[in-house]
């Protein structure tokens, strides 16, 4: 008896890692070593991160705490407002546009 | 700089938004209290690549105790457009402003006004200096960065208002700007600003501004002077949260205690700017806790001093910040 349920503990986790990495293919996750290729880019795309968190920090929340997120669809509203509001330069403006949309 | 060189593009993210915060305030001045519940909508609504209209909003009830004797209160509602604007960015450091805008005088007024931003219900006293008596402008303004490096960036912004009696489009004619200086890696910012009333008596209105928030903390340090012909005052405000005890999303670092320091000065006995009559002091002690999914609690404790008496305040609220498109758009 104690046997059986040794086996079908073992099944269950068997069967929940194959869907966890099931789910991580459909998702895209990678499977493989990334090639340099595509290092340099999830890097590039971190620093644009950094830049555009920088920005933020720089910028909006001096004066306001961050909101605890907003649909993706007015991020492109919300730089543009504080870009007047506190007069972005172009490049903050894109790095901060960025840090909303990594 | 190369980095950036490809634009971002912003299509597809520029649906208009509804923004703005909802709330209920109380004030307990000498053993009486009133109720304030606000609304105070925001809309902002870009047109093609280069033109955002913005517009704000404040729907106010008022309860306050009858007095004299009698039990109940008063009623009454206010609701009053605070700006509606088209803003045109033309160059990237050249933004062109036409419609009812806040006065660009000192910080206040454009930053701190929203209910879900300020640390203290009450404006500063001295914030009605250099804000042409309505606190929004009609009629134009030119704003932008005129310098922005890595190390310091300079802005400025210049306006004209014309005269209107119109409902909701108050204002006085006038004219002015304002110049900041700021170094990002210090998180040092100081400013000055000018403005001449251009209707009735002409009067200059000065004023200056220093804002400091050091870097890897969450203190602020905001500090302004305004003078007008008939007075003049400053205030300092302060306020912490800590990063100590599991950042500021722990249940610690939602703390916020807030401080203010402000004293008014009378130049002469012409008490026309909105400034109290006498000499005064006041100091704010505030403690808010900033809940999660934008709500804040804002408590806080005044004392003021002036010959005329000295009075305690006490104040209470709770703001929700609502930010979410104005329509259902494609995903």
């Amino acid at each position: 008896m104690m046997r059986s349920n040794y086996w079908l503990f073992a099944v269950l986790v068997l069967a929940w890692v194959s869907a966890l990495a099931f789910a991580a293919q459909k998702n895209g996750a990678p499977v493989t070593a990334p090639t340099t290729k595509t290092f340099v880019a999830a890097k590039h795309s971190l620093q644009q991160q950094d830049e555009g968190e920088r920005v933020f920090q720089q910028n909006c929340s001096r004066c306001h705490a961050s909101p605890e997120g907003f649909p993706p669809r007015i991020s492109g509203t919300i730089v543009r407002h504080m870009r007047v509001r506190a007069s972005l330069s172009r490049h903050d403006e894109e790095a901060l546009l960025h840090f909303f949309n990594p | 700089m190369a980095l950036y060189a490809p634009a971002h593009s912003s299509f597809g993210q520029d649906a208009p938004l509804i923004s703005g915060g909802m709330g209920l305030f109380t004030d307990t001045n000498g053993g009486n209290t009133s109720y304030f519940p606000i609304i105070e909508p925001l809309l902002a609504a870009p047109l093609g690549m280069k033109v955002l209209v913005e517009s704000r909003a404040d729907l106010l009830e008022s309860f306050s105790p009858k007095g004299a004797g009698q039990s109940g209160y008063n009623h009454s509602h206010f609701i009053g457009l605070n700006f509606l604007q088209g803003d045109y960015i033309a160059t990237p450091n050249f933004t062109i402003v036409g419609g009812e805008f806040l006065i660009p005088f000192n910080t206040y007024n454009e930053r701190l006004t929203p209910i879900w931003i300020g640390n203290f219900q009450d404006a500063p006293l001295i914030f009605p200096l250099g804000l042409l008596s309505s606190s929004s402008g009609l009629g134009g303004m030119a704003r932008g960065n005129a310098i922005a490096r890595n190390k310091y960036s300079i802005s400025y912004s210049y306006f004209y208002s014309t005269r209107s009696g119109a409902e909701q489009f108050t204002s006085h004619r006038g004219t002015g700007g304002r110049v900041s200086f700021y170094l990002p890696e210090q998180r040092l910012e100081a400013g000055f600003s000018y403005d001449r009333l251009l209707q009735g008596t002409h009067e200059n209105f000065y004023g200056a501004h220093v804002w400091w928030e050091p870097k890897n903390t969450a203190f602020r340090l905001r500090s302004e002077f305004g003078r007008g012909q008939h007075a003049e005052g400053y205030w300092v405000e302060a306020d912490y949260r800590t990063l100590a005890f599991g950042g500021l999303n722990s249940a610690i670092g939602r703390i916020e205690p807030v401080f203010r320091i402000q004293q008014t000065f009378r130049l002469d006995t012409m008490a026309s700017d909105g400034l109290p009559p006498e000499n005064t002091e006041r100091a704010d002690f505030g403690l808010d806790y900033n809940l999660p999914h934008n709500a804040r609690v804002f408590t806080s404790y005044a004392r003021q001093f002036s010959s005329t008496g000295n009075q305690n305040v006490w104040e209470t609220g709770i703001v929700y910040h609502f930010l979410f498109p104005a329509w259902k758009g494609k995903k």
